[in-house]
């Protein structure tokens, strides 16, 4: 049973970093709980589709479906971030200004919500055919089930509860920090996403290129220990990253910082000079 | 007419010379009653090496290593091709996630 509820956490986890850092990320935007519910749902309603079909997305493109299918997923993910931090960028002054009133044009949300929307119903997506995958073979193999099946489930709610935690964690932070922090946050998630990505591709056979490892770090942290995941989710740790990957991760993160710098609104920059 | 006829041939060039620049070394394993076997695969380092793992198993499993930079799930009552390296010689350990106490493994890149 432990060993079931360690696994379905594991995944979950990595899901709910995601959802916690958006939920924060949006604190103040009219109707995100909404969007958050909408994605969630969606992503969980994917997950049983996805589990569902995994045999014939394995078998597709000469066995390489998997993979180009997770590719895909992150792929968008991080294009998603990327709008949603531009668009905060240029108005993350004005909702932090009107966080405490009550009427906020919901129009004016709408638009990195949905954004968010997709990003949070990818991670439960990508994250949760695995659970479903995992509860699946543990009713399938019949005997002995239940316990593991309760493990499982419990696992859901531990998982649910350290996205909580995140969350919670998150805004504790004080109105005047948190936009800038929630965006570099998703900055380094988009980074690491997207090295994940290409590590996809990489796997599928369809981009090969500068496949040598550059470092190998597991001696001191490993990816399979617990905090190794969560900086892996977090902030794309990864013990032994290729070229590409190590490529991938700069190009998006300092992409991201010129999306950010582009997008920001042209006031009062005589005043405050770069002080980055 | 001839044109198509061109064509198709050209694609079919093109198909052969892209097998030809994929067909990596190969090695395999299965999976049965949540068990490697082989548990221990050899494979040539520095080079690409595809792992085709058969599952028997009517359950599925993911073949899970962070060494090998792989992440992929093998439905019940089949095949998957795992694609790694190249690989700097040296013992790359994996599992089965779920079912990590016993569907352990190595890969040994020489």
């Amino acid at each position: 049973m432990l060993g079931a509820l360690i696994i379905v956490f594991r995944e979950v986890i990595e899901a709910g970093l995601i959802v916690g850092i958006v939920m924060a990320a949006t604190r103040g935007v009219a109707g995100r709980g909404r969007w958050v519910t909408y994605g969630v749902i969606a992503g969980v309603l994917g997950a049983t589709i996805v589990a569902f079909f995994a045999g014939a997305i394995s078998q597709a493109f000469e066995g390489s479906g998997q993979e180009l299918f997770n590719a895909t997923i992150l792929g968008i993910a991080v294009l998603m971030l990327m709008w949603h931090n531009a668009w905060m960028a240029r108005h993350g002054r004005e909702i932090a200004a009107e966080m405490r009133q009550i009427g906020m044009a919901v129009s004016e949300g709408a638009k990195p919500l949905t954004a968010l929307s997709v990003v949070v119903g990818l991670a439960v997506l990508r994250e949760g055919s695995e659970v479903v995958l995992f509860l699946y073979g543990i009713f399938a193999s019949g005997t002995s089930g239940t316990a593991l099946f309760v493990g499982g489930v419990l696992g859901v709610f531990a998982g649910a509860a350290f996205t909580a935690l995140t969350y919670f964690g998150l805004v504790a932070i004080p109105n005047r920090y948190i936009f800038s922090v929630t965006s570099w946050l998703i900055a380094l998630l988009a980074a690491g996403l997207a090295a994940q990505s290409v590590q996809f591709l990489n796997n599928a056979g369809t981009v090969t290129a500068l496949d040598s490892t550059v470092w190998d770090t597991s001696w001191i942290l490993s990816e399979g220990s617990l905090l190794g995941r969560l900086l892996h989710t977090l902030i794309g740790y990864t013990e032994r990253p290729t070229e590409l990957q190590l490529i991938t991760y700069i190009v998006i993160l300092a992409l991201m910082g010129v999306l950010m710098r582009i997008a920001r609104p042209p006031k009062r920059t005589s005043v405050h000079a770069p002080a980055e | 007419m001839p044109r198509i006829a061109v064509l198709i041939a050209s694609a079919a060039l093109l198909t052969v010379t892209l097998a030809a620049a994929r067909a990596d070394d190969t090695a395999s394993t299965t999976i049965k009653n949540h068990v490697f076997s082989p548990s221990e695969i050899k494979v040539p380092a520095n080079k690409r090496v595809t792992i085709n793992v058969t599952n028997d198993d009517a359950t599925p499993e993911e073949f899970d290593s962070h060494a090998l930079k792989v992440e992929k799930v093998i439905p019940g009552k089949s095949k998957g091709a795992v694609r790694i390296g190249p690989l700097k010689p040296g013992r790359y350990p994996f599992v089965g996630e779920y079912h990590e106490s016993t569907a352990k493994g190595v890969v040994i890149a020489e």
